[in-house]
């Protein structure tokens, strides 16, 4: 009779700060040194995204448009890219990153997570971006501005739950992926980027609702361009997207990690 | 469970089994479901087999046999990279692992930005390396080109960087697989006086070769594994004489 496996009592003990530090940096800095415009490319693609869409949305389709459509267009793209990049990235982590979860014992969470966080690098920059349209359309700030770091806080942690689940899943099957790739270009659609919630009709308004991507475009909108805070619906759907998914996320991650090492 | 603690540099292997799934053909998604949540307990090899051995700290030993023996994976289940399916496994303190020496190193960041980030994964602390990064760059011989990117560095510059990061970091464990077979031979040189100067510092040491020389001049005694098993342990000339015989 064999013994039944008992967990290791070694656990990785280092400084997960520094360690964190270093691993967001590795990835934002080999992201961006290859490129000669560097990281100027965190400011020229979603500008670039709205104007395309400020064009054939305001233009060329005219009729009613929101107010500050430019603005309104930028409230909806950078949450959009970020969730798109991030998952993406967070659900390749632990494949692409075969020599860290092979050869170092660090705790395999970090790989995912760290993957997530890399963009925050420049998603701060696409934030302040933002920000300078907004104050450049005349708008100013209010008290509701608080929520911003709060509501984005949920939304990164919801999106480090789902990268959990996909990185692991990815090692498996690795189609993840494309399911990963194209649910991200159907999901363009499904967040009211460059339509309003109040266009949406209300038997489908149930897609929008539990949809935590198009929740944080709305509270974008709501903090920035109404200048008040978002409602409790909206922060209450974000942070109970943010729980669930970490917590199936880290369930599902636990039960693979196991054997990740065989898989890749 | 009690937490017990560990004196750091012990190594303790009791009774473990290790086995990987066979991977067999292509499989439908359906069955991939399936096998993914289940634990399959059919269609497995066993690559390591009821061993036993203990490490005092300061002690060494040497991993004899031949390829597919399981000693990389004896080291692997030591490094924390692999769990056992039975027994337990307990190591003491900071393990360094010489498995791949610059496994993880991107080349398109500089010696000196893989160098904090080996150490990160080590376990080092910012403090750990403000106060040892002269020390690392000194002992990799690369100093003067520490803020080059490492592609332009050549194979023989990367080894040393890997190696002094691993060593400098003092670990209280260190495990090593072929690794000083690697590199010219300056670089044997070096990793062999460094690895015997661990050692006489009280560093615990097991090490996995193919290297009659370097095990009797690095290892006390010996572990000599056959096909998962353990065929014998002992001093590491007894151990030798017998394996070199069979």
């Amino acid at each position: 009779m064999s013994t039944p496996a008992r967990r290791p009592r070694r656990r990785w003990t280092g400084d997960y700060r520094y360690l964190f530090e270093n691993l967001v940096m590795k990835d934002f800095r080999v992201r961006y040194r290859t490129m000669s415009l560097g990281v100027l490319w965190s400011l020229i693609n979603p500008l670039v995204m709205m104007t395309v869409l400020t064009f054939i949305f305001g233009r060329v389709f005219g009729g009613d448009r929101p107010p500050l459509f430019p603005v309104f267009v930028l409230c909806g793209l950078v949450p959009y890219n970020f969730f798109t990049l991030a998952f993406l990235s967070g659900t390749l982590s632990i494949v692409d990153n075969a020599p860290l979860v092979k050869r170092v014992p660090v705790p395999r969470e970090i790989v995912p997570i760290v993957a997530v966080l890399s963009h925050v690098v420049h998603l701060l920059i696409q934030i302040a971006l933002l920000i300078g349209f907004t104050l450049a359309f005349g708008l100013r700030p209010t008290a509701a501005w608080v929520w911003l770091p709060v509501v984005w806080i949920f939304y990164i942690i919801f999106i480090c739950g789902l990268s959990l689940g996909a990185s692991a899943l990815n090692v498996y099957i690795r189609d993840t992926r494309y399911l990963v790739e194209s649910f991200n270009m159907i999901l363009f659609y499904l967040v009211p980027i460059f339509y309003s919630f109040e266009i949406i009709p209300a038997r489908y308004a149930a897609l929008y609702q539990f949809n935590p991507v198009a929740a944080m475009v709305l509270a974008t909108r709501n903090i920035l361009l109404d200048g008040k805070a978002p409602p409790g619906s909206l922060i209450s759907n974000l942070m109970v997207a943010a729980a669930f998914t970490v917590g199936l996320g880290a369930l599902i991650f636990s039960k693979l990690k196991l054997r990740f090492y065989e898989h890749i | 469970m009690t937490a017990e603690r560990i004196p750091p540099g012990t190594v303790r292997f009791d009774r473990v089994t290790k086995s990987f799934a066979k991977q067999g053909g292509p499989k439908l998604l359906r069955e991939r479901l399936g096998d993914l949540f289940a634990s399959s307990k059919g269609r497995r090899i066993e690559v390591l087999k009821d061993t036993s051995f203990a490490l005092a700290p300061g002690e060494s030993l040497g991993l004899v046999g031949s390829n597919g023996a399981g000693k990389s994976t004896l080291l692997n289940l030591a490094t924390g990279l692999l769990e056992p399916d039975s027994g337990t496994i307990d190591v003491g303190g900071r393990v360094g692992a010489l498995l791949e020496l610059g496994a993880g190193f991107h080349h398109d960041l500089t010696g000196a930005e893989n160098l904090r980030i080996q150490a990160a994964l080590m376990g080092l602390s910012r403090k750990d390396m403000e106060t040892k990064f002269d020390e690392i760059a000194e002992f990799s011989g690369v100093r003067e080109f520490i803020h080059e990117p490492l592609r332009t560095y050549s194979q023989g510059m990367i080894l040393r960087l890997a190696f002094s990061v691993a060593v400098c970091a003092a670990p209280d464990v260190l495990l090593i697989d072929e690794m000083i077979g690697v590199g010219d031979q300056a670089f044997k040189e070096l990793s062999h006086r460094k690895v015997q100067e661990m050692r006489k510092a009280g560093h615990t040491i097991l090490l996995a070769s193919h290297s009659e020389e370097l095990l009797t001049s690095l290892c006390d005694r010996a572990l000599w594994l056959e096909r998962g098993r353990v065929r014998m342990l002992g001093n590491v000339d007894e151990v030798l004489a017998a394996y070199r015989a069979s």
